[in-house]
């Protein structure tokens, strides 16, 4: 493997970099006199031109190796998983274009981009060291989008808040990882495996999992390690907390669900045994398997309910995502292969759908100045086609069929409840399915505020711009379509598993 | 054909949403044209039907669409029908038609309305038509979230809580099926959601036990079963019209459907051993909704318990497990949907839209056989049709009820009886105070002449009246469809429980 070789394999990473060196130089040397949405637009256009070639290059190219000892892999479902993350940029750029929270618009979109080649990165990596370094610059990255707002002090509390909460879970995530480091004499996550293999868990083991749980716990924001998720996504600029909310939670799950399905699972155990444990009601086995149980299982119930008491709409999207971040973990502790088919499947519409949504609140806030549930009121009168995605996105989130949410839910069920032999975890399945019956109690809260209320004296109506009606119906089609026809999707995603690893 | 009813109504849902805002009789004509086609597509699939049985056997099911939809799960758009699925898609034509002809005077957001209107209308079908379980579950949400929308936003009496509290009611409902529906498909192994392939599989005994009441209450729930009823009288009370009217005609319906079509024929073991139980929560559901409706003040919760204590009848004909009870109670959903949707109509379009109070004391009062002699005759009929008097589809498909219950527990069969009785008590009480109720000289005096019954409402009644009087006199008009489905291989459970 010569340099040369490791280029060529990291041209979508090189792109996304020179696309964003490209955006700050030009936004320095040309765009500086123009006028304000101009630049954005010349210099959102370009940062998607760049997220766009290096799709394209990925889908044209078919490489599939392992450089260095999986330092950075290249097989079919990495470049899948990245072409997902792209897209979510891309979404995420175009509908930031209509925001005026900066007049720093070149930094702006360059720190979106480098947050994107660090999840590309870490997507890639199978080693301990490249994860943690591609997790810190996906972390630095969304740090300073979150406080990107200057003229408003809750963007500097959240990001803030999300900065301190990272630091902490980098920090347990390091020191959980040196753990691992010491117990099997490497970083490869195969290798890991093969190292780790018949130690039993011993106390130093129990550790290391406990810290590399909760690290990624906070990344994901699941119970308890959310606190920090309803500030910045209350305070964070609205693009910054779809970024947040969507790229880096697709990135954070696949890799999470790499880390324990690869580095933590012993091959040639039976299944349940050995480091992975079992979390079935009559099969219980230690193991990191009933720690994410019990981490998905909170997440699911506090998020839900907690979601219900809202009365801002930017917080509720939050708690509802703790509470989407532990059906996820349901198909990360089922761990085989149809399981992280649907982790993918979920992530990618999860990351359309709130991306979507943030679109909304950020049209409403544009609007009517505020984002409460109040704010939405008439908002089907005051403008009836963000209305309309507004109700596709809620719609899904609370999984109601024929949208793509119900179909990721019920895969991940579907997985799950296949998992154990004997439907070990149907207590985990008819949790997640009794809570996803509390959810739609509060998206219907923000449906009936659009739908059923009205809007008061303010009937105004609200004139969105083309280009963010034009994103949000695209999303909304992308939504309907992806659950009308999952399989365009899964299809992919199999076929993508099934080449296997270089 | 038959699938055309499912298409017909989302493609009534697109061109209405793309309508110009603010014609209100455009939105109404387009709904009622788009209604009238499904029903026509219906009426066509049940002779295309026949002439399939004709040849193919009676009984048989007949497969109109059969693809992969998500191969790697083997899940399939599999569109099917036989003869039970067929008699409902017909009684949700009839009443899609009938519901669109008693809401011509919604003049709020009418476009939104009938859009909302058609997608629930397509969504009923579709479960009706849905042979792959996992598009009937599909299909069944669908139906739920409009439901949740008509009434809130032009719903009357508490329509947020009502309208709230049916959505969670259907959902938790369809969640309890879902779990079951997963745990069926991986038990099986079967690589397959078509009912047929699911219910070839003979579950373990200890997983029929607990499955079938969580499936079979899951849909129970929306069946109005006692004591899931509770949403019903107050979904049905801040219900617009047509929104009771399909919720009783057709909605309700769903719920009853899914237990037969998946909960009893996944899960027959189950069934046996739960059969009693659930028969005595239906005689239960039959005398509490009679006698609740016996007392209440308003007119259109008395409506409202009456389709808890006819659903009633609609869950003992399922838990009879003879062909008698089991096509009694099919007719029973028919005679139910016709009937009910008539009572409501008149409740809810005739009388209040016009008097503005559902109270039964101040109805009294008015004397309303004089001001509004139609609704005061179209509600005679439709009270003799709902308690059961022969010449009515009501009288039919209970009597066939009572002769499968008779057979199968003949002690919950003379309870029925009572319930017969308190139903025609409640009915009459209602008819007398609603309509023929001494009228008080100063308030009749102080009342504004009524706008008179208007074309399309008449319409809609003479419909609802003739289809329930045709199936009251040939009952075989439909029998001859339901009977022979419980020959169909799909049905070998039934011979194996007898």
């Amino acid at each position: 493997m010569n340099y040369l070789d490791l280029v060529k394999l990291a041209v979508p990473e090189t792109i996304i970099v020179l696309t964003a060196l490209a955006v700050l130089a030009a936004d320095l040397v040309a765009l500086r006199g123009l006028e304000q949405r101009f630049r954005f637009i010349i210099a959102g256009m370009i940062a998607c031109v760049g997220c766009l070639g290096a799709i394209v290059w990925m889908l044209v190219s078919h490489e599939h190796a392992n450089a260095f000892a999986g330092m950075l892999v290249v097989d079919p479902l990495t470049q899948l998983v990245k072409i997902a993350i792209l897209t979510l940029t891309i979404f995420t750029i175009l509908l930031s274009i209509d925001s005026d929270f900066t007049n720093h618009i070149g930094e702006y979109l360059a720190l979106i981009l480098f947050a994107t080649v660090g999840m590309m990165f870490l997507v890639s990596a199978e080693d301990i060291l490249m994860i943690f370094i591609a997790l810190e610059l996906t972390s630095l990255s969304l740090y300073i989008l979150a406080a990107f707002n200057k003229r408003d002090i809750k963007s500097a509390e959240a990001s803030l808040k999300y900065f301190l909460f990272g630091g902490m879970s980098a920090a347990f995530t390091l020191f959980g990882l040196s753990f691992v480091y010491g117990l099997s004499g490497t970083t490869n996550l195969p290798e890991i495996a093969v190292g780790l293999a018949n130690r039993g868990l011993d106390p130093l083991l129990v550790v290391a999992i406990v810290m590399v749980v909760i690290g990624f716990g906070f990344k994901i924001a699941a119970v308890p390690f959310h606190l920090w998720a309803p500030d910045a996504y209350q305070g964070a600029p609205t693009p910054s907390a779809a970024l947040i909310a969507s790229g880096s939670k697709v990135a954070s799950f696949f890799i999470f669900a790499k880390v324990m399905a690869i580095g933590f699972t012993e091959t040639g155990i039976p299944a349940g045994l050995g480091m992975a444990g079992n979390a079935g009601w009559h099969a219980f086995h230690a193991g990191w398997v009933p720690v994410i149980a019990i981490v998905a299982a909170l997440s699911m119930v506090l998020g839900n309910l907690v979601a219900i008491v809202q009365s801002s709409v930017r917080r509720l999207i939050a708690y509802s995502a703790i509470a989407h971040a532990g059906y996820m973990l349901l198909a990360i502790l089922s761990h085989n292969e149809q399981s992280l088919a649907s982790l993918i499947y979920y992530a990618v519409t999860y990351g359309l759908t709130t991306i979507g949504a943030f679109g909304v609140v950020a049209v409403v806030e544009q609007g009517t100045g505020g984002e409460k549930l109040t704010d939405f009121a008439g908002l089907s009168r005051r403008a009836p086609v963000v209305s309309f995605c507004m109700l596709i996105f809620m719609l899904s989130l609370a999984g109601i069929p024929p949208l793509a949410g119900f179909f990721g839910k019920f895969y991940v069920f579907t997985a799950a409840i296949k998992a154990t032999p004997d439907l070990g975890l149907l207590w985990l399945v008819i949790l997640a399915v009794a809570m996803s019956a509390v959810s739609l109690f509060y998206y219907l809260q923000v449906l009936k505020r659009i739908y059923v209320n009205d809007p008061g004296s303010a009937a105004n109506p609200l004139r969105p711009s083309i280009l963010t009606q034009i994103v949000l119906v695209v999303l909304a089609a992308l939504v309907i379509l992806l659950g009308c026809t999952p399989n365009l999707l899964i299809g992919w995603i199999l076929s993508a598993i099934g080449s296997g690893p270089a | 054909m038959l699938a055309w009813t499912i298409y017909i109504s989302f493609i009534g849902v697109l061109v209405l949403m793309l309508l110009p805002k603010g014609n209100a009789s455009l939105a109404r004509g387009t709904a009622l044209v788009f209604a009238v086609l499904g029903l026509i597509a219906g009426i066509g699939g049940i002779s295309q039907y026949k002439n399939f049985t004709a040849m193919a056997g009676s009984g048989k099911i007949m497969s109109f669409a059969d693809c992969d939809w998500i191969p790697s799960l083997g899940i399939h758009y599999h569109l099917a029908a036989d003869g039970i699925s067929l008699t409902l898609v017909l009684l949700t034509g009839l009443a899609a038609v009938a519901g669109i002809l008693f809401s011509w005077n919604i003049e709020h957001r009418t476009k939104e309305f009938f859009a909302f209107y058609l997608a629930l209308i397509g969504g009923v079908y579709g479960v009706f038509l849905s042979f792959d379980l996992f598009l009937l579950f599909v299909f069944y949400e669908i139906a739920i979230v409009p439901k949740y929308f008509i009434i809130a936003i032009w719903g009357s009496t508490r329509r947020e809580y009502g309208a709230m509290k049916l959505a969670l009611y259907s959902f938790i409902g369809s969640a309890m099926v879902l779990v079951g529906l997963i745990a069926a498909y991986v038990v099986s192994g079967a690589h397959s959601f078509d009912v047929a392939e699911l219910a070839k599989y003979s579950y373990p005994h200890s997983f029929q036990m607990w499955a079938f009441p969580l499936v079979f209450i899951g849909f129970a729930i929306l069946a109005g079963m006692w004591p899931f009823h509770t949403w019903a009288p107050t979904g049905h009370v801040a219900a617009p019209t047509a929104a009771s009217m399909l919720l009783a005609g057709v909605v309700m319906k769903l719920g009853a459907y899914g237990c037969l079509r998946v909960a009893m024929t996944l899960f027959p073991e189950g069934l046996k051993e739960w059969q009693n139980f659930f028969a005595i929560l239906a005689i239960i559901g039959i005398l509490y909704g009679a006698m609740v409706a016996l007392v209440q003040s308003d007119f259109k919760f008395v409506i409202g318990y009456s389709s808890v204590s006819h659903m009633g009848f609609v869950l003992l004909g399922l838990m009879t497990l003879n062909t008698i009870g089991l096509s009694g109670a099919v007719l029973q959903m028919f005679s139910h949907g016709i009937i009910a949707g008539l009572l409501f109509a008149v409740v809810g379009r005739m009388v209040y839209d016009r008097t503005h109070t559902r109270n039964l004391d101040e109805l009294q009062a008015m004397g309303l056989s004089k001001l509004l002699p139609f609704a005061a005759v179209t509600f005679v009929i439709a009270s003799i049709a709902s308690m059961g008097l022969p010449g009515f589809s009501g009288f039919a498909a209970e009597f066939q009820v009572i002769i499968g219950a008779w057979k199968a527990f003949p002690t919950l069969a003379v309870l029925t009886g009572v319930g017969i009785l308190i139903g025609v008590a409640y009915t009459l009480r209602v008819l007398q105070k609603a309509f023929y109720g001494e009228p008080d000289e100063k308030e009749t005096h102080a009342h504004e002449p009524m706008p008179p019954i208007t074309l399309p409402e008449k319409i809609g009644a003479f419909l609802l009246i003739a289809v329930s009087l045709a199936i009251g006199l040939f009952p075989r008009l439909l029998l001859d469809l339901i009977v022979p489905s419980f020959d169909s291989p799909l049905f070998d459970w039934l011979r194996r429980t007898q």
